[in-house]
């Protein structure tokens, strides 16, 4: 399929509800209590039943087989599934297939739905990882024990600050915005002040970046349901539309990755722009997975943002903090709001309640466009949502 | 086994480990279109071609970034995580050696060294000590 005919699914499908559920701690609960307890909120917010869902998309970071799992405990019949497991993108990446489903025909209601409990669980994390090594092993660089990912971005941020002359302090910047919007989110995990000086002080994890240049740990569920937009119409909250999806993965470990200073988002982003027919500048806000510090530098630039190079003068400018030219992470990232493991579900359901107008203190003033951007494995899979209001048909 | 199993080329990782664990460094090259390559693999990543061929790369090759992974003392303290690019054009991981882990700068020029221990070879590279290490730091 050509953008041309891409171009014509702009505007044919919304989001009708989302939900989130158990964001920061939820001692007790598993993924599946997580995701379920978000699912049926998010049903019930797009004015459905349970019943009327018949497509499903889902990932999970432990199940290989969650799909199943997920049909089985909801108790749906789900006519379209899509397992696609990309990492933290997946949930941005099936809105694509999920479109294609719905005008298709396959299915009329997709939920798409996610829960982790990587905070609480009794599931020891170095065991997880233990066990991952053993399961998808990178015998190239496994054995130099770098922190994955950690390790990895960090490679990619000395990259950055090498060829641009991208500061520590710049990377900073990125924390304490995220920081400054949290501080309007009651949701938030951490709303305590945040200076750049205490960032560039807090404990090196692996350089250049601290543990403050990285995201939290946190559980969570978050849902969102989409349907086709004649029936999103006729549904109680106002329709989101998706305008324009892509999704591009270069690479799967860092030392594979092309150029450790341009990720997958250049071309996801590219493909996202064109189905939307809107650029950069068309923008009122953008929710970048925000994993590492680096990331929002990253993407700020490979979407057109700012020019390669420039992503640390962009944000030192203070044009992402709120009250700046660009409205980024309003939920406060996962750098501050919370980060339950695969964050690009809860950066799209944050471009929702924005554009639905409902995000409270930290409410960008009247957006009709927003742009997600899904991250996956370290910098490996990238994934683009152009969402808008009614205003953007 | 079935018919096939005897003449079937053993696979790619397996004839590198094998050579790393006798302390040789041995690469692939695309016979189809001349890339060299790593890691290893079954077919060639540039042109899809399958014929591969070993060769023992120099073995010189350039910090492209690095990191510098903070350890506590008590657990063997802090050590270097790079990414080296290989004078005949691969990037790869390894840890480079010989120097302080935090004085790995980007643009050093480094030697690659096999380590053998209990039977598994494990890639290094050595610092190479250049009057010129301190410009080329901004290769
Ligand atoms: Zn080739």
């Amino acid at each position: 399929m050509n953008n041309a005919s891409l171009s014509q699914l702009r505007g044919k499908t919304a989001i009708a509800g989302v939900a989130t559920f158990g964001c920061g701690e939820a001692p007790g609960y598993s993924d599946m209590d997580l995701l379920a307890n978000a699912a049926r909120r998010a049903v019930a917010d797009a004015g459905l039943t349970m019943n009327d869902i018949d497509g499903l998309c889902t990932a999970s970071v432990l199940a290989t087989m969650w799909p199943m799992e997920v049909v089985e405990h909801l108790g749906i019949n789900a006519r379209f599934i899509d397992g696609t497991m990309i990492g933290g993108s997946s949930f941005v990446a099936h809105l694509m297939p999920a479109m294609l489903a719905l005008e298709a025909g396959q299915c009329d209601a997709v939920l798409v739905c996610y829960g982790s409990a990587q905070r609480t669980s009794t599931l020891n994390r170095k065991e997880v990882a233990k066990a991952r090594r053993r399961m998808d092993p990178q015998p190239y660089e496994h054995p130099y024990e770098p922190i994955l990912p950690l390790s990895a971005y960090a490679l990619a941020a000395s990259r950055h600050m090498h060829e641009f002359g991208t500061t520590r302090a710049q990377l900073a910047e990125v924390a304490v915005s995220a920081r400054e919007w949290a501080r309007l989110n009651p949701d938030a995990f951490m709303r305590d002040p945040l200076t750049v000086d205490q960032v560039l002080a807090s404990r090196m994890v692996s350089d250049p970046l601290t543990v403050r240049d990285s995201c939290l740990v946190t559980d969570g569920g978050g849902a969102y349901v989409l349907v086709r937009a004649e029936r999103a119409r006729d549904l109680p909250r106002p329709p989101v539309y998706v305008l324009g999806s892509g999704t591009a993965v270069w690479h799967r470990q860092i030392s594979s990755m092309p150029d450790l200073t341009v990720t997958a988002a250049r071309q996801s982003g590219e493909q996202a722009y064109a189905m939307a027919g809107l650029a950069a500048a068309d923008m009122d806000m953008a929710q970048l997975y925000d994993a590492f510090t680096i990331n929002t530098l990253l993407f700020l630039e490979d979407l057109g943002f700012c020019a390669k190079g420039e992503g640390g003068a962009f944000v030192a400018d203070g044009h992402i903090r709120p009250g700046g030219s660009l409205p980024v992470n309003t939920n406060g990232g996962g750098l501050s709001w919370g980060h339950p493991g695969m964050y690009g579900i809860f950066a799209t359901i944050e471009a929702v309640r924005q554009l639905r107008g409902e995000a409270g203190d930290r409410q960008v003033a009247a957006p009709a466009t927003a742009i997600v951007q899904g991250n996956g494995g370290t910098l490996s899979s990238q994934s683009t949502a152009i969402l808008g209001t009614g205003d953007t048909l | 086994m079935n018919d096939h199993a005897v003449s079937r080329p053993a696979p790619a990782a397996r004839v590198y480990a094998d050579a790393l664990a006798e302390g040789q460094f041995r690469i692939q090259r695309c016979r189809a279109c001349g890339s060299a390559i790593f890691y290893p693999r079954e077919l060639c990543p540039e042109c899809g071609a399958g014929e591969l061929d070993w060769f023992a790369p120099s073995g010189r090759g350039t910090v492209h970034a690095t990191t510098t992974v903070r350890r506590k003392p008590e657990a063997g303290g802090d050590y270097n995580v790079a990414l080296i690019d290989l004078e005949e054009g691969p990037r790869l991981m390894s840890r480079v050696e010989g120097i302080a882990a935090e004085a790995v700068r980007i643009g050093l020029p480094v030697q690659a060294r096999v380590a053998v221990t209990e039977g598994e070879g494990l890639l290094l590279f050595d610092a190479v000590a250049s009057n010129n290490a301190g410009e080329s730091d901004h290769e």
